[in-house]
């Protein structure tokens, strides 16, 4: 006799049914209410909105800001993750609580304490104002807020794989007499570059979507210092409402590619990691034991 | 056997005193991490506390406890609770039927869970917004009946659950995974239905990931801002998140006052983030008592 360690066949349709249910009203239908809202009156309508000219260079700021964004965040995150989980030293759990720090500041602060460095009053204002530098209401000041948001993304995402991993390998390249840079490029980089890839595509979908920070130091000047999300938030509040949906519909896509190339990267994961654990014990694994993906937008 | 309690990092050495770091970078790497993190973060957020300083104490208490922004404090917390309190029922049970049920479909609506992380926070408003206005979808159906949920307290907590679920189900999903079968087989071998079974075996296993995930939606709701604007009509007094008081002072030049209120939620998130800190911790060590 089997031991029945789950529920009643009613009960499980019953539980898959809500949870069914609220995916749906939660997730699924505000979705699909984008694109519907899009195209609401046909294509035509839907490509005008997209090649408006103030559409245009919101597109290219936001892929700027990400472009510009992503890579110094990757850096920073490689380094902290190879500082944090390859040695030890004091006030290293105190420097990952500051590492994810910007995960738990509201948007809003995070856009008002570069105001407060750069803007006319604050600490830099009148040295920029003096050598004519924009950097808050312009468009460095809406990289550096998308750079603050998506600070810790690719960090959190490295530090717990490569502690996982220890230093074993890293050890052996070493005594065979690998440079530190063969070491990173040969050894480390291959271990762990899902968790990289997971980590640059999370940091990218926040980077072209943050709203929040990006609205206190933009100062909405069209065509220039708008992001795809303030030009939603302008069109939307001019009751354009089909514009709005449609540059939100690229947002979108956007999402759901995030969400496409983050299953890929967690499958091919989780096969590595099978196809370790079948290797023989006695044989030199080339796989080595990775953690598991987590996704951690911890705020 | 000793090197396997040595922390991570430091190479096995008998006592020899000048300990030599086997692999390379440590100083380029660390002195970095330190130099980008004050640039970016903390000489940023100190400027946010010297603001703070050059108010006096009664200026300060002033901008923090207005009647506005308390009502907005009571609406950004109050709203913050409840959408988190849903989101740790939803989420258990989004979590519960992925990991314990397979069903057609199961792996997309596993993807589509990510969805409010990877969906920007103003399209999630202006869609939010649509569906529940007295003309979109759902909103429709509602306001024959007298409900209305867009443009009003109701509409943030909506905005906020919808922000919040992935936090909940993406913590409590690996414990469930991870939970022993055994230890439930036994509970049924003794007798227990399958309700105690799940309130005295499986609940305390997973009740500090529930804890985890719920202090995480709640922190992240508390900061919200995109996808709750939109939705929430900013009536002052009654659908004025604190973000949004923020952003108001600034447009009237307020620095002072932006900063103070800016200054109290740091302070909450700063307080938020160790607590969740600690319940990772919690979590942690429970799972490794349990293995």
């Amino acid at each position: 006799m089997s031991i029945r360690t789950t529920e009643s066949r009613p009960v499980r349709v019953l539980l898959i049914a809500l949870a069914l249910g609220f995916i749906a009203l939660f997730l699924v239908l505000p979705l699909a209410a984008v694109f519907t809202e899009a195209l609401r009156k046909g294509w035509d309508a839907y490509w005008e909105a997209l090649k408006e000219p103030d559409a245009w260079s919101a597109i290219r700021l936001t892929l700027l800001t990400a472009a510009v964004a992503v890579p110094l965040n990757l850096v920073f995150g490689v380094a902290a993750a190879w500082a944090v989980a390859k040695f030890d030293f004091k006030g290293k759990s105190f420097l990952i609580t500051l590492i994810d720090l910007p995960f738990s500041v509201s948007p809003v602060v995070a856009g008002l304490i570069y105001v407060l460095v750069f803007g006319a009053q604050g600490w830099l204002g009148p040295w920029l104002a003096e050598h004519d530098i924009k950097i808050v209401f312009a468009v460095p000041g809406i990289i550096l807020a998308t750079i603050f948001v998506t600070f810790p993304f690719i960090a959190r995402e490295l530090i717990p794989l490569m502690q996982a991993q220890g230093n074993d390998e890293e050890q052996a390249a070493q005594v065979l007499g690998a440079s530190g840079w063969q070491t990173f490029w040969y050894v480390t980089l291959p271990n762990i570059k899902w968790g990289l890839i997971y980590g640059v595509i999370l940091c990218n979908a926040r980077a072209m979507g943050e709203f929040g920070a990006v609205s206190v130091v933009s100062g909405h000047i069209r065509g220039q210092t708008n992001t795809m999300p303030l030009h939603v938030e302008i069109l939307y509040n001019e009751y354009q409402s089909v514009a709005a949906f449609a540059v939100a519909s690229l947002l979108a896509l956007l999402a759901l590619v995030t969400l496409a190339i983050k299953s890929v990267v967690e499958w091919r994961h989780e096969r590595e990691l099978k196809a370790a654990a079948e290797l023989p014990p006695e044989a030199p694994s080339h796989a080595p034991t990775h953690a598991p993906l987590v996704l951690k937008e911890a705020p | 056997m000793t090197s396997a309690t040595l922390p991570v990092g430091t190479v096995p050495s008998a006592g020899a005193r000048p300990r030599r770091r086997v692999l390379p970078g440590f100083h380029l790497t660390l002195g970095y991490t330190l130099f980008y993190l004050g640039l970016i973060v903390l000489i940023p957020l100190s400027a946010l506390l010297f603001k703070t300083f050059t108010l006096t104490w009664p200026q300060f208490w002033e901008a923090v406890t207005g009647p506005r922004v308390m009502a907005s404090y009571r609406l950004t917390f109050g709203a913050s609770l409840i959408a988190a309190l849903v989101n740790v029922v939803a989420g258990l049970l989004v979590a519960w039927v992925l990991v314990r049920y397979s069903f057609p479909g199961k792996k997309i609506v596993d993807a589509l869970v990510d969805l409010p992380f990877a969906l920007p926070t103003a399209v999630a408003g202006i869609s939010l917004t649509a569906l529940l206005a007295g003309n979109g979808w759902i909103g429709q159906y509602l306001e024959p009946l007298g409900i209305q949920l867009a443009f009003q307290p109701a509409g943030v907590v909506i905005a906020l659950i919808f922000i919040g679920l992935p936090f909940v189900v993406r913590t409590v999903q690996p414990v469930l995974e991870d939970a022993e079968k055994e230890l439930e087989e036994a509970a049924m071998c003794l007798g227990a239905t399958r309700w105690q079974t799940f309130s005295k075996v499986i609940f305390p296993t997973i009740a500090p990931a529930l804890l985890t995930g719920f202090a995480m939606a709640f922190a992240r709701a508390v900061g919200e801002y995109g996808s709750v604007i939109f939705i929430a009509g900013n009536v002052p007094m009654v659908s004025e998140i604190t973000p949004l008081i923020i952003i108001g002072k600034l447009e009237q030049y307020d620095y002072a006052g932006a900063t103070a209120v800016a200054t109290v939620m740091l302070g909450i998130s700063f307080i938020l983030l160790l607590v969740i800190n600690a319940l990772q911790g919690w979590q942690r060590r429970r799972s490794g008592d349990l293995a």
